[in-house]
């Protein structure tokens, strides 16, 4: 029992890791249909900005809330630069250009930063919590909790006020919602600054757990973005029950399988899950009318 | 009047340059290099490139190599074993050098070798693996020590302690997987039992559930974790996290200073197996290769203002290894140095002293390696090791 509990706190460890990373995509994605694969480079520039400027002697609360903002201004920076000079472009190519900015950041990164590890010490201190004969760091409760309030504040905002109606009006259609007096490029600006920051609070709640380098976005922008496709991309409550998804999956695998095969398991279900129900699992069913 | 003039002007570039390439042909002896400057290697080739540079320049200070100086042409291949092949053939195709040392990655080795079997010219590789030269190839040598020897050491600390039922918990990146399969291949002659051997991706954040699994299984005496970078680091703290009692082993992949930060009050009492270069003030005096490793961790601090790896040690050893070949060839023909560098014996280098032969082109033994425990957030030499 006390073995199962353990995988199981695993699990939650790495998903709400996940969690957290994916629910950085849903915003972009529903103000303008793009993936933006330079999400995980968001991640790793709250970690990033955050150590360097402890070190560099910032107290750790400025220091966490410069790399917020830092990383707010990259990801408008990305927009304006990048993506809305390309605008008529159809979502591929838009999606390649992300990938581009991606790879760029991280070439950036490694000049302005280093190329070593780095941690940041957790926000509470202290050993992990023991229940049950099972362990788990307080740190993954922060990270579970904070992609909870996330989900609360994107549901908040897009369900209850005027800008947030505005996204969803600006992905359902642009020309309409230009229209009905909707600035579509002000929104879209708004959406990858919201993604960014959420992308870089990410990055600094998960340093402690998963430690942090320049090419540390990659593979949590893949794994994210796995766990946003499952739950259904834009969604942020399917980002985050999709992330806990995978990471159990991850735990329970590794437990009792093989860790070998651990990430082999977990994608061959969400393959399965997709073939069942290709939006995604809270995805919504987009209806064309002709 | 004109088509004179023209011929005069032909003619006299034409001279400059024979008389050039004459000149540098007795004035100067060129050393190739293919290194992972830049990239996922890069720590690897960024400290090995400040070493030749900075150790070139030394040489051709204090007069060069039996009165040549040395030319160091450096081609950065990012970790791609493609790109150093290209690379390698225009070292030899168009730059015509006289050696080689250099490829920072088993991969760009094993892609470059060869290119340089081929051309007959001495290669002097920086990269990790055992199948660089094994079986040996007549033109190849390596000076890192293999992950083998590695585990190895580990192997001989364990039946020390009498512990001989261990499990492993390795990384899947290339460097983990190698050094698992070698630990597997040397274990039963060492007398090591291997219960269970459990893996982790290059970026998970969490091994308690592989742990837990390990620590579930009856007998283990303790753990090894063949792995580089910040998995070991996450593998420690979980570990701690989950409160397991046996000893745990780290290897050779996270001798840096940088692992105990990040591992924290964790790391307290891991052991490990590190070259010498670390742990250079911790040498006892009468330690032979105290001065060398002294010396160099110094200048490469005064140089690059940046903490000593033993990647930039593997490549001092291959230079020095080279040019001391050269000096007692008297020459840098290519053959004759590729025969004396087989002959070196005695040489106290930072990664060990090594003594090469026709069979084996590494030439370090176990002596190479100081098993290190940390304690109190520092390296101490484990004693009797």
């Amino acid at each position: 029992m006390a073995e199962l509990l353990q995988f199981v706190f695993s699990g939650l460890t790495v998903g709400a890791i996940y969690a957290l990373v994916a629910l950085g995509f849903t915003l972009i994605y529903n103000a303008s249909d793009i993936i933006n694969f330079a999400q995980g480079e968001f991640v790793m520039l709250g970690g990033m900005t955050t150590v360097f400027l402890s070190l560099a002697g910032v107290p750790l609360p400025l220091a966490a809330l410069i790399a917020i903002v830092v990383t707010t201004a990259i990801g408008l920076a990305l927009h304006r630069f990048a993506i809305a000079p390309a605008r008529g472009a159809s979502p591929v190519a838009l999606i390649m250009i992300t990938i581009g900015a991606s790879i760029f950041l991280r070439g950036v990164a490694q000049i302005v930063f280093d190329k070593t590890f780095h941690s940041l010490p957790p926000l509470f201190s202290g050993g992990p919590i023991r229940f049950g004969g099972a362990t788990i760091l307080p740190q993954s409760l922060v990270v579970l909790a904070s992609a909870a309030v996330i989900v609360v504040v994107l549901w908040l905002f897009v369900d209850r006020t005027m800008l947030g109606k505005a996204v969803i009006a600006t992905a359902a259609n642009r020309l309409a919602a230009r229209l009905i007096g909707v600035d579509t490029r002000r929104i879209v600006d708004f959406s990858f600054a919201v993604s960014a920051a959420v992308g870089a609070i990410a990055g600094i709640l998960i340093t402690p757990i998963t430690l942090t380098s320049y090419d540390a976005g990659t593979l949590l922008a893949l794994k994210g973005f796995a766990a946003a496709m499952l739950g259904g991309i834009g969604s942020a409550l399917g980002a985050v029950v999709g992330g806990l998804l995978i990471g159990m999956i991850e735990a329970l695998s590794a437990g009792y399988l093989s860790s070998s095969y651990k990430d082999a398991v977990a994608f061959v279900i969400i393959l399965v899950v997709l073939v069942a129900m290709p939006q995604g699992l809270f995805g919504r069913v987009k209806v064309e009318r002709v | 009047m004109r088509a004179m003039q023209y011929f005069t002007a032909t003619a006299a570039i034409g001279l400059c340059a024979l008389l050039g390439a004459g000149l540098q042909a007795s004035a100067e002896i060129k050393i190739g290099s293919v290194l992972a400057v830049t990239g996922p290697a890069s720590f690897l080739g960024d400290p090995e490139k400040k070493t030749l540079e900075m150790y070139v320049d030394d040489i051709n200070a204090k007069g060069g190599v039996n009165g040549q100086k040395l030319k160091l042409i450096v081609y950065d291949d990012a970790a791609n074993p493609n790109s150093a092949k290209t690379f390698a053939t225009r070292l030899v195709e168009e730059d015509k050098i006289d050696a080689m040392v250099g490829g920072s990655t088993t991969g760009a080795t094993l892609a470059m070798m060869p290119v340089f079997e081929d051309a007959k010219i001495p290669f002097i590789s920086l990269a990790g693996s055992i199948r660089i030269i094994q079986p040996v190839h007549k033109w190849v040598f390596k000076t890192p020590h293999t992950d083998k020897m590695a585990c190895e050491k580990i192997f001989a600390d364990l039946k020390h302690r009498n512990l001989t039922n261990v499990a492993l918990i390795s990384g899947t990146g290339g460097f983990g997987k190698s050094m698992n399969a070698q630990c597997h291949k040397v274990a039963g002659k060492a007398g090591i039992k291997i219960l269970i051997s459990e893996t982790y991706g290059p970026r998970d954040s969490d091994m308690t559930a592989q742990l837990t699994k390990i620590r579930n299984t009856a007998g283990v005496q303790a753990v090894v974790n063949p792995g580089f970078g910040q998995g070991p680091a996450i593998v420690t703290r979980n570990y701690r996290q989950l409160g397991i009692k046996v000893p745990l082993y780290q290897s050779h992949g996270v001798c840096s200073k940088e692992f105990i930060k990040l591992a924290g009050a964790a790391a307290e009492g891991v052991r490990l197996p590190c070259a010498a270069l670390l742990i250079a003030d911790k040498l006892p005096n009468n330690d032979p290769q105290k001065p060398v490793v002294v010396d160099y961790s110094r200048e490469y601090q005064k140089k690059t203002g940046q903490a000593v790896s033993t990647f930039g040690g593997h490549a001092y050893d291959g230079l020095m290894i080279l040019v001391g070949a050269m000096k007692r060839a008297k020459s840098a023909d290519k053959a004759k140095v590729r025969d004396e560098i087989e002959k070196t014996k005695g040489y106290i280098g930072t990664g060990g002293i090594v003594n090469m032969s026709p069979t084996d082109h590494l030439g370090l033994d176990l002596s190479a390696f100081h098993m290190l425990e940390i304690k109190g957030g520092d390296w101490t030499l484990v004693p009797g090791t």
